[in-house]
C-alpha cells in the first residue's frame, strides 16, 4: 500500500496574528512554520502504519512556495519517503486540490487532515476525492490495516463507527488518529537531507474565492462576577438577563 | 431560483442547528429574492417535516432511502448535487460539523462552486457574494468573496439568531436515483452513547475539569445537567485520566461546541479548551482562582469553590422549575 499524506504549512499555532496596514493581507513577518498539527498527527499514523507491515511509502506533499520546503523537510525528518512541492501560492481549497490531484493518482490512501489551522478551511481533502473520483470519509478517527484491509473508525454523532471502504480512499482525519505527533530524532533529520524533495510546476487553475480583508475581533466586554455564597444569582442572570434558561 | 439547506436528524428529529440553517437561508433569500428548500434525507416522519415551514422553508424534499445510512460520502454528495440541480439552486447551505464538512466540498466540485466553509452570519453583500468567517482558529475573521455564480456555504452553529418566518412547506417525495455501485461505504459496527443529550446539539453544556479532583466528585455535576437538559463536556486531563468518557473531550483536539450557554467548573481556560467552546454564546465560569484565563473568555464568573457552588445552582435550578 502507498500511502500519501496532505501536508499544508501553517503559523506556529502560538503565532500573535497580524495583518498589513491596509488588512488585506497576513503580515508573515517573523512568523514560524510548521507542519499543520491534523496533518502531522496524519503522518503520524502513516509512520504506525508503516512500522506495522504492510505500507511500502509513505509519500507528502504540499502545494506551496519555497518557503515551505523546511516544513516538508520535517515531514521527512519525521519518516516520510520522499517529498512533493508543487510549486504555487496556495489560492484557495479548490486551487490547492486540483494541483494536488496531479500528483495523488497513484495511491491507494491519501490523508488530509480535517482543518488547516490558519484559513480553517476543512475542504481539500473532499474536493480532491470528488476530482479524483474517488471515495473519502469524513471525521476519521483511526486507521488499522489488516491484512491488506483498512479499517476505518469514523466518529457520527453521540458515538462512533467502525467502517470497511475499498480503496482508493481520502481518509480527512481528526482527533483520535494519533496520540502524540511525532518529534524527529537526530538520525532522521540527517537522513531527512538526502531524500527526494520533488518540485512540480502548477497546472492552470483559477481560485473559485477571495479574501478581501481581515479583522481582528473586538475586545470582550468584562466578565459579570457573583458572589461565591450567592451562588442563586448567577441561575438569575442566566435566566432575566442572558435570556438563555 | 433557489437556497438549499441540508438538513440533519437525531433519531427523527430534526437538530436545532438545522431549524438555526433555514432560518439563516430564509433571511438570506429574503435578500436575494429567492426561496428555501430543505433536503431531509431519512426516516423523518411528514409532521417534522413541516416544522421546518416554521422556519421559512417553502419546499421539501424528501429522501427516504435506506442505502444513505451509511452516510457514503461520495453518495450523498451525488444526493445533494441533483437536488440542486432540480431546484436550480444558487446557494447550498451545510452545517460546519462533521457531516457538512464531509459533504460540502465534492458537492463544490460537482457543481463548480466555490465554497467557504464555517460561515458566520450573513451575507456582508450578495451582490457580489461575501461572507464573513473566523480564521486562525478564531484570533481573527475574514471576509472572502466567493466568485462563482454558485455558491457553497458551510454554516458555524450559533451565528445567527433563530427567527421564525411562518411559512407553508411543500412537502415532496425525491428519488436523486443513484446507483448501487456509488455506495462503498460498509458499517462494520456502530457504538453509541445512548440516552444522553447530544453534546454537539446541546443548548446548554455542564463540564468540568481537573479542579473537579476526581471521578466520584461529578455526581453534583450530573444532577445540574439532567436539571438543565444540558449536555456534558470536560477538559482534556479528565478524559486521559478516564474520570469522564472521551466522547466528552472538548477543546482543540476534542469536539468543538457552540451551545447557548457553556458552564465550566474547575476548568482553568487553557488556548487549547478555548479552542473548543469559544462560539458558545455565554461562557459561564466558576473557578477558585481570581487569575485563571476562563475568566477572559466568561461572561459570568464565580470566583470560587464549585463544591460549594454546584449545591447552591441546583436549588436555584429547582426553584427555578417550580416558579416556571
Ligand atoms: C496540543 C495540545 C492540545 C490540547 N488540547 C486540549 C483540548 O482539546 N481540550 C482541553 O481541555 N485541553 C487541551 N489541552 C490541554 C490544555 O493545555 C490544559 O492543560 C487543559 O485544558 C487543562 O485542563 P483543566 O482546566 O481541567 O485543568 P487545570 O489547568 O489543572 O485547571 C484546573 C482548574 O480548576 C481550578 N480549581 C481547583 N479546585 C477547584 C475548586 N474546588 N473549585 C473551583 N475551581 C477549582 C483551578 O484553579 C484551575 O484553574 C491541550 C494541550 C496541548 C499542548
Amino acid at each position: 500500500m502507498k500511502i500519501l499524506v496532505l501536508i499544508s504549512n501553517v503559523p506556529d499555532t502560538t503565532t500573535k496574528i497580524r495583518f498589513t496596514g491596509d488588512n488585506k493581507a497576513f503580515d508573515a513577518t517573523g512568523v514560524q512554520w510548521i507542519i499543520n498539527p491534523w496533518d502531522e498527527l496524519a503522518l503520524t499514523r502513516a509512520m504506525e502504519l508503516k512500522e506495522a507491515g504492510g505500507v511500502e511509502k509513505i509519500t507528502v506533499a504540499n502545494v506551496g512556495t519555497k518557503i515551505t520546503e523546511p516544513t516538508l523537510r520535517k515531514a521527512l525528518a519525521v519518516g516520510a519517503d520522499d517529498a512533493i512541492r508543487i510549486d504555487a501560492e496556495p489560492l484557495d481549497a479548490y486551487f490547492v486540490a486540483t494541483q494536488l490531484a496531479q500528483v495523488a493518482k497513484d495511491y491507494d490512501l491519501i490523508l488530509a487532515g480535517i482543518e488547516a489551522s490558519d484559513y480553517n478551511g476543512a475542504g481539500v481533502g473532499g474536493m480532491l476525492a470528488e476530482i479524483l473520483g474517488i471515495n473519502s470519509v469524513s471525521a476519521v478517527s483511526g486507521i488499522d490495516l489488516e491484512n491488506g484491509e483498512l479499517k476505518i473508525h469514523r466518529d457520527i454523532d453521540g458515538g462512533s463507527q467502525l467502517l470497511s471502504i475499498p480503496t482508493p480512499l481520502i481518509a480527512i482525519v481528526q482527533k483520535g488518529i494519533a496520540i502524540d505527533p511525532r518529534i524527529p530524532a537526530m538520525r532522521g533529520i540527517m537522513m531527512a537531507r538526502k531524500k527526494p524533495l520533488n518540485v512540480v510546476p502548477p497546472v492552470d487553475a483559477e481560485a473559485r474565492t477571495e479574501f478581501l480583508s481581515y479583522e481582528l475581533p473586538a475586545p470582550k466586554a468584562a466578565c459579570k462576577m457573583v458572589d461565591e455564597d450567592n451562588a442563586k444569582e448567577l441561575i438569575r442572570l442566566l435566566r432575566e438577563e442572558a435570556k438563555v434558561l | 431560483m433557489s437556497i438549499l439547506v441540508y438538513t440533519e436528524n437525531w433519531a427523527g428529529k430534526f437538530k436545532k442547528l438545522t431549524y438555526e440553517i433555514v432560518s439563516f437561508a430564509a433571511a438570506i433569500a429574503k435578500e436575494m429574492g429567492s426561496s428555501v428548500t430543505a433536503l431531509s434525507i431519512g426516516h423523518v416522519a411528514d409532521d417534522e417535516l413541516k416544522t421546518l415551514g416554521k422556519y421559512g422553508a417553502n419546499k421539501v424534499l424528501n429522501v427516504k432511502d435506506d442505502r444513505f445510512e451509511s452516510l457514503d460520502n461520495k453518495a450523498l454528495a451525488d444526493a445533494v448535487t441533483k437536488a440542486a440541480e432540480k431546484e436550480g439552486s444558487n446557494v447550498i447551505i451545510f452545517a460546519h460539523n462533521n457531516e457538512g464538512k464531509a459533504i460540502a466540498p465534492r458537492v463544490s466540485v460537482k457543481l463548480n462552486a466555490g465554497m467557504v466553509s464555517g460561515v458566520t452570519g450573513l451575507p456582508v453583500s450578495v451582490d457580489p457574494f461575501v461572507v464573513r468567517k473566523k480564521v486562525f482558529t478564531g484570533k481573527a475573521f475574514a471576509n472572502i468573496q466567493i466568485k462563482t455564480d454558485i455558491r457553497v456555504i458551510t454554516f458555524a452553529q450559533n451565528s445567527f439568531e433563530v427567527v421564525e418566518n411562518p411559512t407553508e412547506a411543500a412537502i415532496e417525495v425525491f428519488d436523486p436515483q443513484i446507483g448501487d455501485e456509488e455506495f462503498n461505504t460498509v458499517i462494520k459496527d456502530t457504538h453509541l452513547i445512548t440516552g444522553k443529550v447530544l453534546l454537539t446539539d446541546a443548548e446548554i453544556v455542564v463540564s468540568g475539569g481537573r479542579g473537579m479532583k476526581g471521578p466520584e466528585n461529578w455526581g453534583g455535576l450530573e444532577e445540574l445537567g439532567d436539571l438543565l437538559g444540558a449536555g456534558m463536556a470536560c477538559s482534556r486531563p479528565v478524559s486521559d485520566e478516564g474520570w469522564r468518557p472521551k466522547e466528552e473531550h472538548v477543546g482543540q483536539t476534542g469536539k468543538i461546541i457552540a451551545p447557548n450557554v457553556y458552564m465550566a467548573f474547575g476548568i482553568s481556560g487553557a488556548i487549547q479548551h478555548l479552542g473548543g467552546v469559544s462560539s458558545s454564546k455565554y461562557i459561564v465560569a466558576i473557578n477558585k482562582d481570581p487569575e485563571a484565563p476562563i475568566f477572559e473568555a466568561a461572561d459570568y464568573g464565580i470566583i470560587g469553590d464549585a463544591f460549594k457552588v454546584i449545591p447552591q445552582l441546583i436549588e436555584a435550578v429547582k426553584e427555578m422549575k417550580a416558579n416556571k
